[in-house]
Parts: structure tokens; sequence; C-alpha cells
């Protein structure tokens, strides 16, 4: 305590307060950024009692302008005021009242946007801290759905990682059961799931790892008869199949959908990655307007697959589809990502929209609206 | 000499070789000196001499559908590199 006189501010009530706020009085709040988080004056400027002599002139750079402090009952705002007033400024007023009577006054009030709940922010604390993220990145992650083709080699690392980190809805079609020969690299499964469905023992282990992440399971073979039902509701597209006429059909399907694929494919030692995002990029077909002949597309049943191979290229995946449902960075769009395991490169093309292409080409608009499927066609 | 990089499927055969160097000016010369010393890979590659439509050749990373096809110039310094759609992946696709 000093014996200088208590420098000259005054003190109002909540009601007296609201109303100097209506006049046109900058409001500061002097608590501290917690309790700003748990609902504000509206248009109010938050200045913790610490910071208010320091900053206050970047704020309110004219001493003469009228200012309203207040805190969450009065103690702390009296003595920013007395700072304030020995700083020069002229008109300083102190709410001496809980800021609860702020509200009953009718005073305006801005309630905390509650993202994520305190468990969310608990689980994804370390992403959320990423500035690209954030809460309301948490937020897209929560609110998004993936559908995966394929919950084997390359759908495993994708799931694991894609819940983890909090994607709301995972879809998984595949109509197949583990085999002990998928266990090498088909992470999701374990022995104690031999003979189980695929999309059974992902969903188990998928809870397991995350009960907030929804699984829609879709024990189907993707074709041409409902490749758009399964895509229709979801956001990303994550192609892990192994087979041709199935690329071509998803493919074409999200094309005319204008739904992004995230494409991955292996080979022993060797393997690709690439995003086709419709209209602003190339599509599948672009890339490779033919299929091939069989022997030159043996699936790994026949010409086997390093385990890490999968897990490697599927978190590629994982990682375009992270910006993708993000709207951050550069996806792989116009590129394809080659990976060799056995010499550690990475190596990549461009790939670009073929003006002929049947599916996303001149004579196919991005405006138009999606063309029906044509049962056959 | 230029490089031309064979893709996994392809690798029976050169022998297992990842790359082959070659000689050529363009695209075309640089494929049939590879056609010279491995000539299961000409039929693999082509179709009536003309690229075959499922595999994708690019000099670096530029696809030559988009530059002057087998004319392409080749520097020595180049990488040829010679991809086929790959299928890989989870079985239960199908």
């Amino acid at each position: 305590m000093t014996d200088q006189p208590s420098p000259a501010f005054r003190e109002v009530d909540a009601a007296d307060a609201v109303r100097l706020a209506d006049e046109g009085f900058h409001v500061i709040d002097v608590r501290e950024q917690s309790e700003w988080d748990g609902g504000h004056v509206a248009g109010a400027t938050l200045l913790p009692l610490a910071d208010v002599v320091g900053r206050i002139s970047e704020v309110v750079p004219d001493r003469d302008a009228p200012i309203l402090l207040h805190c969450e009952v009065g103690g702390r705002s009296a003595r920013a005021a007395a700072s304030l007033v020995r700083l020069g400024y002229t008109n300083v007023v102190s709410m001496k009242a809980p800021v609860t009577q702020w509200k009953d006054r009718g005073g305006r009030w801005e309630e905390p946007v509650q993202l994520l709940t305190s468990g969310q922010q608990r689980r994804y604390a370390r992403q959320v801290l990423i500035p690209e993220i954030g809460q309301e990145g948490q937020r897209k992650l929560l609110d998004a759905k993936v559908l995966l083709i394929g919950a084997g080699g390359l759908g495993s690392p994708t799931a694991l990682y894609l819940a983890a980190s909090g994607v709301g809805t995972i879809g998984l079609v595949d109509d197949d059961v583990v085999e002990e020969s998928n266990l090498q690299r088909q992470v999701l499964h374990g022995v104690d799931r031999l003979g189980m469905r695929k999309v059974d023992s992902a969903e188990l282990t998928i809870r397991g790892l995350n009960p907030g992440t929804t699984v829609v399971k879709h024990t189907e073979r993707m074709a041409a008869d409902n490749v758009e039902r399964l895509i229709e509701p979801y956001d990303v597209i994550v192609d892990g199949t192994d087979n041709f006429d199935t690329r071509y059909v998803l493919n074409d399907a999200a094309v005319r959908l204008r739904k992004p694929v995230v494409h991955g494919s292996i080979y022993r030692w060797d393997g690709q990655v690439t995003t086709f995002v419709p209209f602003a990029g190339p599509c599948y077909r672009c890339m490779y307007p033919t299929q091939p002949p069989a022997e030159l597309a043996p699936a790994c049943s026949v010409a086997g697959v390093l385990g890490v191979l999968p897990g490697i290229v599927g978190l590629m995946q994982a990682n375009e589809v992270f910006k993708l449902l993000l709207g951050v960075g550069e996806t792989l769009a116009g590129r394809l990502l080659m990976f060799d395991a056995m010499g550690t490169t990475f190596d990549e093309v461009r790939i670009w929209r073929d003006p002929a292409c049947p599916a996303c080409g001149e004579g196919v608009s991005a405006e138009s609206p999606p063309r029906p499927t044509v049962p056959g066609a | 000499m230029s490089t031309v990089r064979i893709p996994p499927v392809l690798r029976e055969n050169t022998g297992g070789n990842r790359t082959v160097d070659v000689s050529g000016a363009t695209v075309s010369e640089a494929l049939e000196d590879l056609f010279a010393t491995h000539p299961q890979l000409r039929a693999r590659v082509t179709e009536d001499g003309q690229l075959s439509s499922f595999i994708n050749v690019y000099v670096n990373d530029r696809d030559v559908r988009y530059r002057d096809g087998l004319a392409t110039e080749v520097g020595p310094d180049d990488t040829i590199i010679l991809l086929p759609a790959m299928a890989g992946g989870a079985r239960s696709g199908r």
C-alpha cells in the first residue's frame, strides 16, 4: 500500500456498466485467458491485469477515451483502473459487481464456442497444438467421413491412424475374412481373428483404439452396381484395391460424384501414391487410359509384398486424407509419388489431365450436374 | 548415356536390374538400345512399333505423351521411367 491518495476513477454497478458499454465505452476484460474462454462480454478486449499497463496504449491510444474495466467481481478491475489513471487516462470506470450480474442486467455476452468436449481436448491435445489443425481442424476431422476400399494391407495402417487421430466415421468395404497369410502386413487383424470377417475384426481394433470413431461396415465387393451408393455418403475415398476393374469403376463414379480418391498401390518392394481430385487434377483414366494385361498386374497373393510397404504407402495415403479434410498443404494431385523400398528412394512424375479422358476430359464439364449411372455402361 | 528405370513387373526381363544404361538421342533410340540388350522387353513395352497404351513413359518427370512421344529428346543425364499401372493392394477389393 502506498501513501498516495487513491487515483480518481469511478466504480459502477452492473446496470450502469451495461449502460456505459452501450454508450460506447471501450470494455476491457482484465481476467485471464481461461476465464475469458468460459464466456465474455461481447465486443470486449481481453487484457489480463498483468498486461494492462504495458498494452493499454495499443488498445486505447487516446487517453481521454472512455474505458470500462471489469473482471470476475471487481477487485482486479479496480487495481487496473488505478493503474490507468496513473498513466494519464482521464475517463476510467471499473465495474464493482460479479460479472454474472452483467448478463442478468441484459449486457451483451458471448458464450464460449465449444468445438471440442474436454475429453476430446485431452485426447487430441498434441495435434490441436499444430497451428494448421487447432480446435477447428480437429472438429473437421471429427465430423469427417472417410471410406476405405479394402481392410487389408493398405487399409490397415490408414484405418489405424485415421481412427487414432479422431476421424469421426470410417467406412470399410471388404467382403473377405482374415487369413494367416494376411497377418504379415494387415496389422488391423491378429491371430485371434482368423476366419473372422475383416470388417468385424477392423471394427474391434478401431473401437479399442478410439471408441469415438464410428465404423460403418460394408461387407461387399465394390462393383459398378453398388459403387455410387457406397461412396456417396463419404468425403474422401481411399483406394487400396488390387485389381484394375475396381479401380476404373471407382474412378468413374468418384469423378461423377466429385469425390477425391487417394490412390495407393504396392508390388513387392515398390509403392505408388497419388491423389485424384475430380476436375481439379487428373483422374485415374488420365494417368492410365488402358488396363494392362493380367501378367503385368499380378496381385499381392501372386507376386508377394514386403510387410512394411503397405504400412508406408498406407500412411502416405492417410497423410493425403488429412490434408484433404483439413484443406491445408499440397496434396499429390497431379503428381505420382513412387517409393522404392530396396533403394529407399522417392521419385515423382507429373500427371496431367487428359483432354480426351472419357471420365473427366473435354465434353465433361465440372459444372454440369453429376451424370447418373448407366447400368452396364 | 541415359538411364532407363525398369519397373518391378519388368525386372525379370533385365535379370533383376532396376536400371539399365542406354544410348540414343530420342526415346525411340534409347528404347531400341534397351531392346538390343533385353529383347523380351520389346513386346512388353511396345505394340506395333508404338508405345503400349498401358505403359507410361516419362523423361525425368514428364510424360512423353504430352511431349513428342517416341521422338522426345533424351539427354545424357536424363532418366527414362517406364511405368505400367500397378494393381497391388487388398485382395478383398476384387
